[in-house]
């Protein structure tokens, strides 16, 4: 026996390399088993593909719907003028009111396709013979009402129709006023110019908040599930009579992140890539690749933060039923963004609340993707951010580590925060 | 020089002093009995060697250097509240834990298969631990004791919950590990067990180690006792100085020696001495059937021990509240 001691010497010689060595190739094995048997199990298989439907889905209904942004279907029935129908294009263009001509056989075939939903409106010819001069050339038919653009895109046609029939009358030339009109524009120029919000920003937004609070949730539950595991199973002690407790708790949450991040990918990454066959979000504003690559970084400081604020809140319980109440401080850190986000930052994403909250460490990860879909984060934002959330993670790691080091192998009633602190 | 040298530990809870000074040493090969009532501080001891829980005080020695972090990782240790993972099966959760305590992929499998077909549970080595017997828990709970080769083996109640089948396998490789030179330290309850295992035994009280070393010291004692099935009376005592009679049943006499004078009756070549003289009286007072020293069981010297310390605990308690 004695023969070992030049061995352990000689090990202790060779300096702290050694150590650390065996540190992260426990902190791997741990990770690795975590990976292994969660990627194994049905449940989360299952989920990741229900995950995965549902954003493909969300992105092909999007699609068959007509787009994020509104287009209307307009019949022309065969006896309108190609001018009118010429003239109402060009006018919707004008407006960017996003519009779909087609030609229904007759009036009353056009009203059929009013009724079954296939038109929005149905343009057919002027009927009243008693109709005033400079009356427009044209009638719509509609089942219910007009949407607003469209009705706004007839009006200014009609007004203009009939401004050339007054201009006409009156001996002058239709054109010229027109392109004096034209050109009497007021210059506007704006201080702070608001940037243009259509519907995709709000849908990928919210998508947004809804996917990193589901990733961030899961994850963090998975971990605080799995600390007590360990713990109501007593198998943790056999485990710390090997490796110590923060690598326990660093490999856990290694693993566990890597199965979640992998889910997470599945799902975006099928979003995106339906997103962009489809070309759903081809006439929004989103920049999607670098949004990605913002949230899969929020992904990571977040799911951090909230793993090791859950590993070591679930290590002062012992029984799986009370890691709901020992966890809520932290769950509510998490609500509170993402309430905020649905209530507030999706219509009014210039919000300096939002702004500030989204340098904060725990809220960061859920407002700073929501804000960059609506652009309107500056370039140093994100990066200011970023350090802020990594230079506050040794810190909470320090913590989480003496609570977990002061709790887990305590398993009864539940232990309080002082005294895991205190007896770490 | 001692494997394991315990010293002066010392842990309290509170106002609950569950050690007190607790010391004992372990050779190479020697297998230990830790004995001791409910609550008497045996697990704590166990965790402290382990490092799972620190001391207050004392040290623990390893090969004559404090025991760290490293050394630990080369005790096998089954806790006192079995522990693995329910839902992981058999096999990969002993390559787990041996790739844990250091072992290569390969070398881990090799071990894991090799104890899980020495403790009889290798039919058992896909399925998950859950839907094993407690017993064969048990065994999968010693195998991840054993599986990384351990140089120490620290077993808390190993016995408790076993059948007699299960009992021989685990003595026979608690034995035969202590054969191949690995030093062991397991607590029980079953003192008749204990008795036949070990090399030596410490008897803990109250978080006091009250008595420690071989059965043969422990059986002991300055007033040897002879039980003689043979001459009726009292009367061929009379020529033996020291010797008194105990009890008489029928033709069934023991009789017990004090020593009087010097300390010849303290050492065993001594006692052995004393029994012939006395025998040989025996002989000449009429025939004998039956002659045998009468030595304390295991059982007998624990209840001793533990009753004798408890009123000394209580005299000490009195006093201390003055
Ligand atoms: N975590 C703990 N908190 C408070 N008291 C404890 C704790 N663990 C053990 N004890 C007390 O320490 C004493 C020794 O316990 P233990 O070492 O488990 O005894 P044994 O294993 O010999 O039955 C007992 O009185 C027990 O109640
Ligand atoms: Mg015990």
């Amino acid at each position: 026996m004695s023969l070992t001691t030049p061995t352990v010497q000689a090990a202790a010689a060779a300096g702290p390399a050694l150590p650390a060595q065996s540190a992260w190739s426990s902190i791997g094995l741990i990770a690795r088993r975590e990976i292994s048997t969660r990627t194994r199990a049905k449940s989360w298989r299952v989920t990741t593909l229900i995950m995965v439907a549902v954003v493909v889905a969300g992105v092909l209904i999007a699609h068959f719907a007509g787009g994020l942004t509104q287009s209307f279907a307009v019949g022309f029935t065969p006896d309108v003028p190609a001018a009118t129908v010429n003239a109402i294009e060009a006018t919707a263009k004008a407006a960017s009111v996003s519009m779909t001509a087609s030609t229904p056989a007759s009036q009353d075939a056009g009203q059929a396709l009013l009724t079954s939903g296939d038109l929005d409106a149905l343009v057919i010819p002027q009927t009243a013979g008693d109709a005033p001069s400079g009356a427009p050339s044209f009638e719509v038919v509609v089942k219910q009402t007009l949407d607003p653009s469209l009705q706004a895109t007839f009006t200014a046609l009609a007004q203009q129709d009939a401004l050339d029939a007054q201009v006409t009358g009156l001996g002058g030339d239709p054109g010229t006023v027109a392109a004096a009109i034209h050109e009497a524009n007021v210059q506007v120029t704006a201080l702070e110019p608001e940037p243009t919000i259509d519907t995709s920003q709000i849908v990928v937004g919210l998508a947004t908040v809804i996917v990193m609070y589901i990733a961030l949730m899961m994850g963090s539950q998975f971990v605080a599930q799995g600390v007590v595991e360990e713990k109501s199973s007593r198998v943790v002690e056999i485990l710390l009579a090997t490796v110590r407790p923060t690598y326990l708790m660093a490999g856990k949450v290694l693993g566990i992140g890597v199965v979640v991040l992998i889910q997470m990918v599945a799902t975006v990454g099928a979003a995106a890539l339906a997103a962009h066959c489809t070309g759903v979000l081809d006439a929004s504003a989103i920049h999607l690749g670098s949004m990605l690559v913002w949230s899969v970084a929020w992904f990571l400081v977040g799911f951090t933060i909230f793993a090791l604020m859950l590993a070591a809140l679930a290590s002062l319980v012992s029984r799986q039923e009370e890691v709901g109440s020992v966890t809520m401080p932290a769950l509510m850190l998490a609500m509170l963004p993402y309430m905020y986000t649905v209530t507030v930052l999706l219509h009014e994403p210039q919000a300096q609340l939002g702004k500030v909250m989204s340098f904060v460490p725990f809220f960061a990860p859920f407002l700073m993707p929501v804000r960059a879909a609506f652009n309107v984060v500056a370039p140093w934002e994100q990066p200011v951010a970023l350090v802020i959330a990594v230079a506050f993670l040794p810190v909470l790691a320090w913590l989480a580590g003496r609570i977990y080091a002061g709790a887990v192998l305590r398993t009864g009633a539940r232990i309080r925060l002082k005294d895991a602190l205190r007896s770490a | 020089m001692a494997v394991l040298d315990v010293a002066g530990l010392t842990k309290a809870y509170g106002d609950l002093r569950a050690l007190d000074g607790v010391s004992f040493r372990l050779e190479a090969g020697e297998l230990f009995g830790f004995v001791g009532s409910n609550g008497a501080g045996k697990t704590t001891t166990m965790r402290i060697i382990l490092g799972v829980l620190t001391a207050d005080a004392g040290t623990v020695t390893w090969d004559g250097a404090p025991i760290d972090f490293a050394g630990r990782r080369r005790i096998g240790y089954m806790p006192e509240e079995r522990g693995l993972y329910p839902k992981m099966r058999v096999g990969e959760q002993l390559e787990y834990l041996a790739r844990l305590h250091g072992l290569d992929a390969s070398a881990a499998v090799t071990a894991s298969k090799r104890w899980a077909e020495t403790l009889g549970i290798d039919a058992r080595y896909a399925d998950e631990v859950q839907q094993l017997s407690l017993g064969n828990q048990q065994r999968v709970q010693l195998a991840a004791a054993l599986v990384h080769s351990p140089d120490l083996l620290v077993l808390d109640e190993p016995f408790s919950g076993l059948d007699p089948v299960a009992v021989d396998v685990m003595s026979g490789v608690l034995q035969e590990r202590a054969a191949a030179g690995v030093p062991v330290i397991f607590s029980s309850h079953q003192l008749d067990l204990v008795e036949r295992l070990c090399d030596r035994v410490g008897i803990i009280r109250d978080g006091k180690m009250v008595a420690q070393g071989t059965i043969a010291d422990l059986r002991h004692t300055d007033t040897p006792q002879w039980m003689i099935d043979g001459p009726t009376g009292d009367g061929w005592l009379s020529s033996l100085p020291g010797v008194r009679l105990i009890s008489q049943q029928g033709a069934r006499t023991v009789v017990e020696y004090s020593n009087t004078d010097g300390n010849s009756g303290s050492s065993t070549s001594g006692e052995a001495a004393i029994g012939q003289t006395i025998l040989r009286a025996a002989l000449a007072a009429g025939p004998v059937t039956e002659f045998a020293p009468l030595r304390p069981s295991l059982t007998e010297i624990y209840r001793h021990e533990v009753s004798t310390t408890e009123e000394s605990a209580a005299h000490q308690g009195n006093g201390d509240a003055r």
